[in-house]
């Protein structure tokens, strides 16, 4: 009776990681209610800087832009549905996104496609890309809400790029080729590369190196490159953030193709914001119209538009968000070393890479889940698991950062060291991690490891449409307002 | 390889149509009262711009609708943060009420069934994406809104077939149109899952009647296909009779199969404000609330609109009087319009709702062909500079009816485009008493003998003057 799409599992809500957002809401954390709560650590968002926005708020009352066209400009934004977009707002849009690259890239407005949020872009580009059946490559681990927005309606494939710890999961060529062969394996034509840069769940963000890599093979195959750079404006330290359109080869110039959104720097995922950004005027054509899907409210336009012209602001404003965002990282990165616990090196994001495999009973996904079980509700932390972006090696954990008071985060470090406590201290001891790399001392079991995650590959895949999309799919869908 | 795919470069959007050249005409001269007299008049936009005085009234009294002044800025921080999907509770509650109110509260409607979208456009989409696979078909009387091609079709890879309705009954959907399309359906072995009906009519105009509204009730039923009712216009109905949704319908029929009811709804013709993207689903299928709730994230309605509304339409005092004097403008504009046609013998069918006349003028065809009509329409954009819709690209079955709307201006550009188009007839066809076949209206039943001297009292009769024109903002370039 219903479509296929209502039947399956493609929107990957149905995993068990939903017990965990579940969870939460039944008890959340309250520094004055329930103080005993659990403390929402799998929410990428950024609530560190809205004492920014709300003085400038003060500041700049709206009944003086009404009072000035004496009352005419809510009704030309009530009418106003033009899917190019709003001038204005595109214009300044536009030079928010070269000024967060530096200005080394100037972004042209008649390349610009406004989405309601990157999750409307994202899908859009999948369906002016790729027919059904055709399949992107996309490095693990990725954020869990790209087999939602990537595959339900379009009918793409997902074939990930696995990535290691051993090398604090970069990309290498071996494992771009790796994929594309598995592509090929499966019969799947592929139609692009699919990267987060910086990278969620990691928090990193690539080198001009890493960038001509994924260039060059995307030459060599002919195929597209996405890159979502929706954290662009959260990185706080260097190096410097690179965007791929910097690095850009006029060979490949019309298939690379940027997604981003004003909800992770300036914290405004309620107004729906996202853009496209291409070279390719037929795809910015076919995009545009498709923007009527899910076009940006005119009225939000319109109030973005007043803050990003807002230059000076704009430009405090990002100084600071970016020295709070590093402060908090420190915060929690420094917390957790004293108990022994290693967050990947990061400059980026809402959020640390934590290395939890020395509190794993064993080194299986399994043993994952059961971590994250006992986090949330013994030590009251949701935090989401590895395997629910995907990442090919059992204990790693996204824990975010920048979606909490500062006591909140202190609380929780101290929470995560009880777990640590409670744990054999033997363990900890045992698992001294030497930076900047994860290798252990016990290469046989390593290689045991990787043979393990090499049998696993093909199954993981082949599940993947009905599988775990997590945790962090359900972060998007916020706590309660609070009043 | 291909670039890109056959979506991104088949024609599914629609715009390659030859009745894009109405706008394009328009777009490149766009008339204006004192900058350009003498350009082509928008007469192809189903827009309701006659009631934003009450609007614009209430939002400067309400200052805490909106999170940018001092009043409500407080709420600031939670209303950008928050993206929950289900949308803010006050919301939905008020949008589920407004939806009750206008149909006379003989309804109830519960807000967990209230889903987002980005706008009509995005909910018909998304209905389509949960009711029917590829290569499906839902059914949909004809004449019907071009957008439905576009919107149910491109990405989803279903079909829309045409149930054919005749002006002989006034285009009235009949069970055996119904049935005839079906059994072309099945002969050419398409599944169809459901029937479509639009309910105000666009471009009809008119309102679905007990006995029609039973009649698809029990066909889809017996069928076992889903219905869905777009009630996007049901505010706009200003006259008998009363506007009947499929919810009243359902009440009355209790033993139906509630799980294959779904209405579309959106503010965007009620109280005028496309731009603001708040599309509604309002299923009675758990299943489909449900997924159609998750696929609400590639179009949800922006948080800063959502509490702007939620505070509109929680206030009754201005809602109902918003509903009854914008039924009432647009009653005065419809008249106006009608009887203005009527004078130089141009008949519409006889309608109590929508910002458009369905009007008829198959005796100005060369032929009763569809290339006639193109001519006929080529030469009111052309000549009498008016951009009207033919009824072609509303896949109506016979040429000569054109849609024209009247709610997207002002009272003085009305005058310009009736006294243009008293022009044009007059030079093609003679004077309105000369040759006018009264059988022609059948039920329409016109006044014709209405004199110019009258028409300018009606114009003059003491009422709100709409707002401008929308070319004199330089924001506005609207489409559809």
């Amino acid at each position: 009776m219903l479509s296929t799409k209502v039947t399956c599992k493609s929107h990957g809500q149905d995993s068990s990681y939903f017990l965990g957002w579940q969870e939460y809401e039944k008890n959340p954390f309250d520094p004055v209610h329930n103080p005993s709560g659990i403390i929402q650590m799998g929410l990428a968002e950024n609530q560190l800087s809205f004492d920014l926005l709300e003085s400038w708020i003060a500041r700049n009352q709206e009944n003086d832009w009404f009072n000035k066209k004496g009352g005419s400009i809510f009704r030309e934004l009530a009418l106003f549905q033009d899917y190019h977009g709003l001038p204005e707002f595109k214009k300044v849009l536009a030079e928010y996104m070269s000024e967060i690259r530096q200005n080394k890239v100037k972004f042209d407005t008649n390349k610009l496609v406004l989405t309601a949020g990157a999750t409307s872009a994202n899908e859009t580009l999948m369906f002016c890309l790729a027919e059904p059946g055709d399949a992107f490559l996309i490095p693990t681990p990725y954020y869990p809400g790209f087999d939602r927005d990537l595959k339900w309606r379009t009918g793409v494939e997902i074939v990930p790029i696995q990535t290691s710890s051993s090398n604090n999961f970069k990309i290498t060529k071996s494992a771009l080729e790796n994929a594309y062969q598995q592509a090929q394996n499966l019969h799947l034509k592929v139609k692009g590369l699919f990267i987060t840069n910086p990278s969620n769940p990691l928090g990193t963000s690539l080198s001009l190196e890493e960038l001509n890599l994924l260039i060059t093979f995307s030459i060599n195959k002919n195929i597209h490159i996405v890159s979502d750079e929706i954290y662009s404006g959260t990185v706080f330290d260097s190096p410097r953030f690179v965007s791929i359109l910097e690095a850009l080869d006029p060979r490949i110039s019309t298939r690379v193709h940027i997604v981003s959104s004003l909800s992770k720097d300036l914290g405004l995922p309620g107004f729906r914001i996202g853009l496209i950004y291409s070279n390719n005027e037929t795809l910015i054509s076919a995009a545009t119209k498709m923007s009527s899907f899910g076009l940006i409210s005119s009225q939000s336009q319109f109030l973005m538009s007043k803050i990003l012209s807002d230059k000076r602001f704009i430009g405090k404003y990002v100084m600071e968000n970016r020295k709070r965002l590093k402060n908090r990282r420190k915060m929690l990165v420094l917390g957790l070393e004293k108990s022994g616990i290693k967050c990947l090196e990061s400059n980026a994001g809402l959020f640390c890479w934590v290395d939890m495999r020395p509190l794993l009973d064993s080194e299986t996904f399994e043993a994952e889940m059961e971590l994250w079980m006992k986090m949330v509700r013994e030590f009251g932390l949701n935090v989401s698991p590895g395997s629910s972006c995907h990442c090919s090696e059992p204990g790693w954990f996204r824990v975010c950062f920048a979606n909490m008071a500062r006591e909140t985060l202190e609380l929780s470090v101290k929470r995560i060291r009880a777990l640590v406590d409670s744990k054999l201290g033997i363990n900890v001891k045992k698992y001294r991690l030497k930076k900047p790399h994860f290798t252990t001392s016990r290469p046989a079991q390593d290689l045991k490891l990787i043979q393990l995650q090499k049998n696993k590959i093909t199954e993981k895949f082949e599940g993947m449409s009905a599988a775990a999309a997590g945790n962090t799919i359900l972060c998007r869908r916020v706590m309660l307002l609070r009043r | 390889m291909e670039l890109l795919s056959k979506i991104a470069t088949n024609d599914g959007h629609g715009e390659n149509s030859a009745f894009f050249d109405g706008w394009k005409a328009y777009d490149s001269d766009p008339y204006h009262p004192t900058n350009n007299p003498n350009g082509v008049i928008q007469m192809g936009l189903a827009e309701n711009q006659l009631s934003f005085d009450l609007v614009q009234e209430w939002v400067k009294k309400n200052p805490k609708a909106s999170i940018c002044t001092s009043d409500g800025s407080n709420g600031f921080k939670d209303i950008a943060i928050f993206q929950d999907y289900h949308g803010l509770p006050e919301f939905r509650n008020a949008v589920a009420r407004f939806m009750e109110k206008v149909r006379g509260n003989r309804v109830r409607f519960d807000p967990a069934r209230i889903v987002m979208s980005g706008g009509a456009t995005g909910a018909q989409e998304t209905l389509a994406f949960c009711l029917a696979d590829p290569g499906d078909a839902l059914l949909v009387p004809a004449p019907y809104y071009p957008g439905n091609d576009r919107d149910l079709t491109w990405r989803t890879g279903i079909q829309l077939l045409p149930v054919i309705c005749h002006s002989s009954n006034d285009f009235k959907i009949t069970r055996q149109a119904l049935e005839t399309a079906y059994k072309k359906a099945q002969d050419s072995n398409i599944k169809v899952k459901g029937l479509l009906l639009n309910n105000p009519s666009n471009p009809l105009g008119t309102v679905l009647d007990r006995d029609t509204l039973t009649e698809s009730l029990k066909f889809t039923n017996d069928k076992k296909i889903h219905l869905i009712c777009d009630e996007i216009y049901s505010a706009t109905v200003f006259a008998r009779p009363n506007f009947i949704s499929i919810a009243e319908i359902l009440q009355e029929n209790a033993d139906c199969d509630r799980d294959l009811i779904h209405i579309v709804y959106s503010l965007s013709k009620d109280l005028g404000f496309p731009g603001f993207r708040v599309g509604i689903i309002y299923s009675y299928n758990d299943s489909v609330v449900n997924c159609a709730r998750k696929m609400s994230s590639f179009g949800l309605v922006s948080t800063q609109t959502q509490h702007l509304i939620a505070s509109m339409l929680s206030d009754d005092v201005f809602v109902d009087r918003f509903l009854s004097e914008s039924a009432k403008r647009l009653g005065q504009r419809h008249k106006i319009l009608s009887r203005g046609l009527s004078q130089v013998g141009i008949g519409s069918l006889k309608s109590n709702a929508g910002l458009y006349c369905w009007m008829d003028l198959r005796r100005l065809l060369k032929g009763p062909t569809f290339e006639s009509e193109i001519e006929l329409w080529r030469m009111i954009i052309n000549d009498v500079k008016i951009n009207v819709s033919p009824g072609a690209s509303f896949h109506c079955s016979e040429p000569g009816w054109f849609r024209v709307c009247f709610a997207n201006m002002d009272d003085e550009t009305v005058m310009v485009a009736l006294n243009r188009i008293h022009k044009f007839v007059i030079q093609t066809k003679g004077s309105s008493s000369d040759g006018i076949n009264r059988k022609q209206y059948g039920r329409s039943k016109l006044e014709i003998s209405l004199s110019f001297r009258r028409l300018d009292e009606i114009m003059m009769a003491p009422h709100k003057m709409s707002p401008h024109s929308p070319m004199s903002s330089p924001l506005v370039r609207a489409r559809t």
